[in-house]
């Protein structure tokens, strides 16, 4: 036992109880992106809101999540709250305190994205008297959306990993069952070398689904350096999108 | 004698109310004011402009001129004043303000077309969702008026694949997808390399021969000569003086006029 293992780690890979923790953490991510974009999309517009209540608000909330670490923010949500009368099971528990969290930075993210989108672009939705919804459905969002992919790539990667805070408040993700079959076996290496590699895995998946989305969102741009525009304007906003 | 007054009365009648059905103003600003804090960006001005009519503004730079049309169509609030655009006034009202916009287009100096949409997606947007048109209708629509700006060949690129005069002539068509009463010009030609002003400028006097309702803030003193009915020459947020172009040209009323014009014309 004084050696590392392949074999063992091979099996780990494949052993069927981890698989299901990888399956428990890909669900938290995704549920958390989801609920984390909703969130936070609704912070942002509070934020650049002019009503004082609401930006007030949704500054604090951002100072709030994003000043502390989500690992006391589980654990006050999984063993703090029920002292007040707050209980909920321990899927609720992680997803509550990830969503939270991911909402603060996300927030952020969406309303940079919303700011980077030129002033002249509403003004020529307003010209042409196109209603507030479809200038936000179809010339602002679809903008600002090609600039919230890098950051919003950055931040969910980090969030995938970020899930293996959950194993604290007792989750059976990736991280936990890794946990639980060390202490089973002792073969500490090995069972996180197959931890390592799903981790490695799952970023490296959402890293080219990241690549994919920026080129989709990205065609206008990419036809535009084909030909460098005589015009200042677009030249900045293209130059904008890719910083 | 009552029969006498009876027609003086009809007569009064139909002199006031038959001229003002038909003469109501393209746009008519009385008093208005803008202020940017501490700033007065419009001061006191009055200006009415004929259905039809074709009006350049120009003015220093900082003079008010991109104010003025801009708070014609309400991207900027007037503060004090009236504003009555073919009859609607400008009253901070949604319903008006739409009504207003309707009856307007505008060409911006960055031209400020949609960079995520093709030519022709750019075109049909507003009338497809504002006017309610069916996909077919409004890219007839647009090809028809992007065949009259002479790019209909452009029709599925993005504006980013474009010379900046093209560009300028797709918002000037996007904004035609709309039929405006009114053209409203903000700088369309300032942003343009020198070589590409001038097909700019062809589009904008096709549009003046059809009896298109024009105002354009431009220092292209040549195109105000040939194009305007008459010059609104503004300064410090004041409309200083107004004559036609000749007048203007040749015989500017106010010194400030006068040293704008020596320094403009080389």
């Amino acid at each position: 036992m004084s050696h590392f293992s392949p074999t063992a780690a091979v099996n780990y890979f494949f052993n069927y109880f981890l698989m299901k923790g990888v399956l428990v953490t890909i669900g938290l991510t995704v549920a958390a992106v989801i609920g984390g974009l909703i969130l936070g999309m609704g912070i942002a517009l509070m934020r650049m809101s002019s009503n004082p209540v609401l930006s007030g608000f949704s500054r604090f909330y951002i100072w709030f999540f994003r000043g502390t670490p989500l690992l006391i923010q589980l654990v006050v949500i999984y063993s703090g709250l029920p002292q007040l009368g707050i209980k909920f099971s321990v899927i609720t528990c992680a997803l509550v305190g990830l969503i939270l969290n991911e909402a603060a930075y996300l927030a952020e993210i969406v309303r940079s994205g919303f700011m980077a989108v030129s002033a002249g672009q509403r003004e020529a939705a307003w010209a042409l008297s196109l209603s507030p919804w479809v200038t936000f459905r179809r010339v602002t969002l679809p903008q600002a959306f090609r600039l919230m992919i890098p950051p919003l790539g950055n931040s969910i990667n980090s969030l995938l990993k970020a899930t293996s805070l959950a194993s604290v408040i007792s989750v059976e993700e990736l991280m936990r069952r890794s946990d639980m079959l060390m202490q089973e076996h002792f073969q500490i290496l090995e069972v996180y070398a197959a931890a390592t590699a799903y981790y490695l895995i799952l970023t490296s998946v959402w890293d080219a689904v990241q690549r994919r989305l920026e080129k989709h969102f990205g065609r206008s741009t990419a036809a535009k350096s084909r030909r460098v525009p005589a015009s200042a304007p677009v030249v900045q906003a293209s130059v904008e999108a890719r910083a | 004698m009552s029969e006498m007054s009876m027609n003086a009365a009809g007569g009064v009648e139909g002199a006031v109310a038959q001229p003002q059905l038909r003469e109501v103003p393209a746009v008519r600003m009385e008093a208005v004011y803008k202020h940017y804090g501490d700033f007065t960006a419009l001061h006191e001005v009055d200006l009415k402009v004929a259905r039809g009519e074709k009006i350049v503004v120009c003015g220093p730079s900082g003079s008010g001129k991109s104010t003025l049309i801009r708070c014609i169509n309400h991207i900027e609030k007037h503060d004090e004043g009236l504003i009555y655009v073919n009859g609607t006034e400008l009253d901070h009202q949604r319903k008006n303000i739409d009504a207003v916009r309707r009856d307007t287009g505008m060409v911006f100096q960055s031209f400020n077309l949609f960079p995520h949409m093709t030519v022709l997606e750019n075109c049909i947007l507003a009338p497809m969702t504002v006017s309610g048109m069916s996909q077919a209708e409004a890219k007839d629509l647009a090809m028809h008026f992007l065949t009259k700006v002479r790019i209909p060949d452009q029709a599925e690129k993005y504006p980013g694949q474009l010379s900046g005069g093209q560009q300028q002539r797709v918002a000037i068509a996007r904004a035609l997808c709309m039929r405006p009463k009114i053209m409203l010009f903000d700088e369309p030609t300032s942003a343009l390399d020198p070589e590409m002003v001038k097909e700019v400028l062809e589009t904008m006097k096709k549009l003046a021969e059809e009896g298109m309702t024009m105002l354009c803030v431009t220092h292209e003193m040549g195109f105000a000569r040939e194009v305007a009915d008459r010059i609104v020459f503004m300064n410090e947020g004041k409309v200083v003086e107004q004559a036609a172009p000749e007048e203007f040209f040749k015989n500017p009323k106010s010194e400030r006029a006068r040293t704008f014009l020596d320094q403009i014309i080389h």
